[in-house]
């Protein structure tokens, strides 16, 4: 186990080495610079910005500093979107706005989206299925921003008489400012897990031990959650983990329309404004982050199914 | 070299797409992501009164949406707009804009009391300012003549690298010390003592006032901004000295402002506070603004914004700025002086107007935009004085179209016949594609002409644009200030906004003598024949309209007043 742990960070850090290269190069030969605006600073002002941030340097040799500075825990200053933060202060506080309505709509959409999975898989064929099938697949079909605009437009103040919650999201304000994005940013995932739970649990219901259970005169409640569910989360553990990571650095479109002052919006505004050390620091935090729920997911395997070892792949 | 460029675009975007995916469920990255078309004018009206601010003990906080967060606060290296604004409530310059009883702002004397001009015999002119008494910062110092002299050699020096840096290039030394050649402390300004403050011009500035009251120049202090370039994000250290303070910034949702009990002025403020929220969604401003949550808006979804002027709740100010569509000079075809004269003329400028942009902006006759003072402020404004280059009126239409394929025979293209296909480019933006399809028809009709249209991603476009890699492209001027230099200046020969790659020595020629003379009468003639070679006989771009600046404010607070420059002033109002 051991060894299989420092197999995987040795992987984890090139691979965030390759990202972090990838990017910085990726992100230098986009033409534009943050300097550029409707009126452009003059020659001697886009000099003096080039010198004072390091970009008069050759893109490799920049890349060199960046590389040295990361090793110290240096993520740089934003140059443009909040001139002259740091940019991991500005990580840290906007990611804990996005996990926490990411982990939140997340809660909620495995609840109950297992729950719901289950129970359709169980009353296969029935009416419950059916409408069951149809939510889901409104689920899937249904972009967010939609999901988003139509909370926003109905519930928030949209029709004054069913204001129930907030336009402008304000975390000080109270659990009310998260039901609107919550649901929104995990109604995708809700109805996907429900989906994926139903289908490996149809799989399940029909193995041989199951059959062997109900000979043995189990009840339902006990033959569905102890014995099904459980070789039925392999597919949605799958789908979770790098759900998780994505979710929990922000939806972007969600936090757009809710105005989640949150990191996801963020990432997205870097990339326009050339913003790039805001660029990288997020990227890397997000690759970092999935890296680290891809192991977790690993792990929730062999909790799920014993038999998985981690080290010999497969079972 | 295009082409890399296009082949490496391509190559992030998908990386971008590929992030995009996992950052949340795959929808295209676009800002305009809430169409709340389904709310109507009416309900709006219902709406509107809902009393947002009203407080069980009477105190009145006023919440207002700019824009989204703020590039930076710190009053020199801002150069935005919506940081302006918010400048020009936490601190304070020479001079400041004060209310002039019809909701316009007008110049008032400021930090300084009261100033004296002096023009020297080589014509160098000095001013001597007198600072007011009592004035402090919001955390109980004094405000010093010293102040203003290390914030203004701060702005000049290139280290700051203050993107406003030439917005006090009147100031003696000023050419020396911005380009490196000269320590800072050789600029021109000085504090006598803590009450006297000596500045001098190399020449007599006719816009000089409205500069002192520019937020690159309002005071910062040192022993605050030196070292510590976060300074403006703690509420401990972002002391200014105006009329409201920081009291607190929660980054991507809002910026509160509470009045400033050391301002010398504190008696006669208005709202207990300001909540500038931070928000970067036009569909969600005018959810939060008709639930009651925001008191003031000025940015509106493209598609709901004619309704809302048609029944009032828009309020339209003047904004001196300018839209047009810029020819590269420099390219194959729009060399030709004719050609870019027969493109301008065949524009309906009323059709966009009314029908496309529909936000209540003017159709431009000329380039620099009405509002704009000529040599007497009081009189009427450059516009009017320089005059009408087409008409603009519906019924002449017809006359400039016959015009215009007049004039493209003329270059050697009767009817069309053997014009090649040229790009119109703009940045990726749905009024700008609306505008540019406007125009592709137009061309096409009128002249016969086949255009094509491009978009490309905002950055990638200023890029191209300054490069000049294009045909013909969108553009737009704001003034920075209340004079025609702002926009006339900006043509001249390798200019850093000279998108066009114009180059015309006689232009150039003007330029030089406009900014030689102080005599004000002499100064505008030079404008008014730059602005005649420009727009009359080269054609070098083609106005469109003039900017408006459309906003909604809750029915119950008045006292609020707005320069043409963009500015917004909360501090002073009241409810009724």
């Amino acid at each position: 186990m051991g060894k299989y742990f420092a197999k995987r960070l040795g992987m984890a850090v090139v691979t965030i080495f390759l990202v972090t290269c990838i990017t910085f190069l990726l992100m230098n030969a986009v033409p534009g610079s943050p300097w550029l605006s409707e009126k452009n600073p003059s020659e001697a002002t886009l000099a003096a910005l080039n010198a004072k941030y390091g970009l008069d340097k050759p893109v490799i040799v920049q890349l060199g500093i960046y590389l040295k500075n990361l090793l110290r825990g240096d993520f740089g200053v934003s140059l443009k979107m909040q001139k002259n933060r740091a940019v991991m202060n500005i990580i840290l506080e906007m990611f804990p706005v996005s996990a926490k309505v990411g982990a939140l709509a997340l809660s909620w959409a495995v609840l109950v989206g297992v729950p719901l999975g289950c129970l359709a898989a169980f009353k296969r064929g029935k009416l419950t299925d059916s409408i069951l099938r149809v939510v889901c697949t409104l689920g899937i079909s249904t972009p967010s921003f939609v999901v988003a605009s139509i909370l926003l437009v109905t519930l928030a103040g949209g029709i004054a008489s069913l204001k129930l919650f907030p336009t402008i999201f304000d975390p000080a304000a109270g659990w009310r400012s998260y039901v609107l994005p919550c649901f929104a940013l995990g109604f995708y995932p809700m109805c996907y897990t429900a989906r994926q739970t139903r289908s490996a649990m149809l799989d399940s219901l029909n193995q041989e031990y199951i059959k062997t259970a109900r000979a043995k005169g189990l009840k339902n409640s006990k033959i569905i959650f102890k014995h099904a569910l459980r070789n039925a989360l392999i597919p949605v553990i799958t789908y979770l983990g790098p759900q998780v990571a994505f979710t929990l650095c922000g939806g972007f479109v969600v936090e757009s329309v809710f105005s989640i002052p949150g990191l996801g919006r963020y990432f997205v505004q870097s990339i326009q404004n050339r913003d790039y050390p805001v660029i990288m620091g997020t990227t890397i935090f997000l690759a970092t982050f999935i890296i680290l729920m891809n192991a977790v997911v690993d792990l929730l395997y062999k909790v799920a199914d014993p038999r998985i070892h981690l080290t010999k792949g497969g079972k | 070299m295009r082409k890399t460029k296009k082949i490496m675009s391509l190559a992030l975007a998908s990386a971008m797409a590929v992030s995009l995916a996992g950052c949340g469920q795959s929808t295209p990255p676009a800002t305009t992501a809430a169409p709340a078309e389904t709310t109507t004018a009416a309900e709006a009206a219902e709406t509107t009164e809902a009393p947002a601010t009203e407080e069980a003990d009477g105190e009145f906080n006023m919440a207002v949406c700019l824009a989204s967060e703020p590039q930076t606060i710190d009053p020199a290296l801002n150069s935005a707009v919506d940081g302006a604004i918010m400048v020009n409530h936490f601190f304070e310059g020479l001079v400041k804009w004060e209310d002039d009883g019809t909701g316009k702002a007008k110049t008032a004397p400021g930090q300084a009391e009261s100033w004296e001009k002096v023009v020297n015999d080589d014509g160098t002119v000095t001013y001597t300012f007198k600072m007011r008494d009592g004035i402090t910062w919001s955390d109980g110092q004094p405000v010093t003549a010293g102040d203003f002299e290390y914030s203004w050699k701060r702005l000049a020096s290139p280290e700051t690298a203050a993107d406003y840096c030439y917005m006090i290039d009147m100031v003696k030394g000023y050419a020396e010390v911005s380009s490196g050649e000269a320590d800072k402390d050789t600029l021109a300004i000085k504090a006598i003592d803590d009450k006297t403050l000596e500045i001098v011009l190399s020449y007599d500035c006719p816009y000089f006032e409205e500069i002192m009251a520019f937020p690159a120049t309002f005071p910062v202090r040192q022993d605050i901004v030196e070292g510590n370039e976060e300074w403006t994000y703690d509420v401990a250290t972002y002391i200014g000295n105006g009329p409201y303070k920081m009291q607190e910034w929660s980054h991507n949702a809002y910026i509160n402002a509470v009045k400033n009990e050391n301002y010398y002025n504190y008696e006669k403020l208005g709202p207990d506070s300001i909540k500038f929220t931070l928000l970067d969604d036009a569909n969600a401003m005018l959810a939060a603004y008709k639930s009651g949550e925001l008191d003031f808006i000025e940015e509106f979804p493209t598609d709901e914004i004619a309704n809302y002027i048609a029944s009032g709740d828009i309020t339209i100010e003047d904004y001196i700025g300018c839209y047009y569509v810029c020819f590269n000079t420099e390219d194959e075809v729009f060399k030709d002086p004719l050609i870019r004269k027969a493109f301008s003329l065949a524009i309906d400028r009323n059709y966009i107007v009314e029908n496309v942009s529909q936000s209540g902006e003017l159709p431009a006759t000329g380039y620099v935009p009405a509002g704009v003072n000529d040599a007497d402020p009081s009189g009427d404004d450059f516009r009017t004085i320089g005059g009408d280059y087409y008409s603009v009126a519906p019924e002449d239409y017809e006359k400039n179209c016959e015009e215009a394929r007049a004039l493209l025979a003329e270059a050697g293209y009767p009817g069309g016949e053997g014009f090649p296909t040229v790009e119109y480019m703009y940045n990726t933006n749905d009024k700008h594609k609306a505008i540019g399809e406007a125009l592709q028809s137009m061309w096409q009709e009128v002249l016969g002409v086949n255009v094509t249209l491009s978009n490309q991603d905002w950055n990638v476009f200023l890029e191209s644009r300054k490069q000049g890699q294009y045909q013909i492209a969108r553009n737009g001027w704001i003034a920075d200030y209340n004079d025609p230099c702002s926009f006339i200046d900006m043509w001249y020969t390798d200019g850093g906004n000279n998108d066009a790659q114009y180059s015309n020595p006689e232009y150039d020629a003007l330029i030089d003598a406009a900014k030689a003379t102080s005599v004000p009468k002499e100064r505008m003639e030079a404008f008014h024949k730059a602005e005649d070679i420009l727009i009359k006989d080269d054609a070098v771009l083609a106005p469109v309209y003039f900017y408006t600046q459309p906003y909604m404010l809750a029915d119950d607070i008045e006292g609020m007043y707005y320069t043409p420059l963009g500015y917004f002033f909360f501090g002073y109002t009241s409810k009724k």
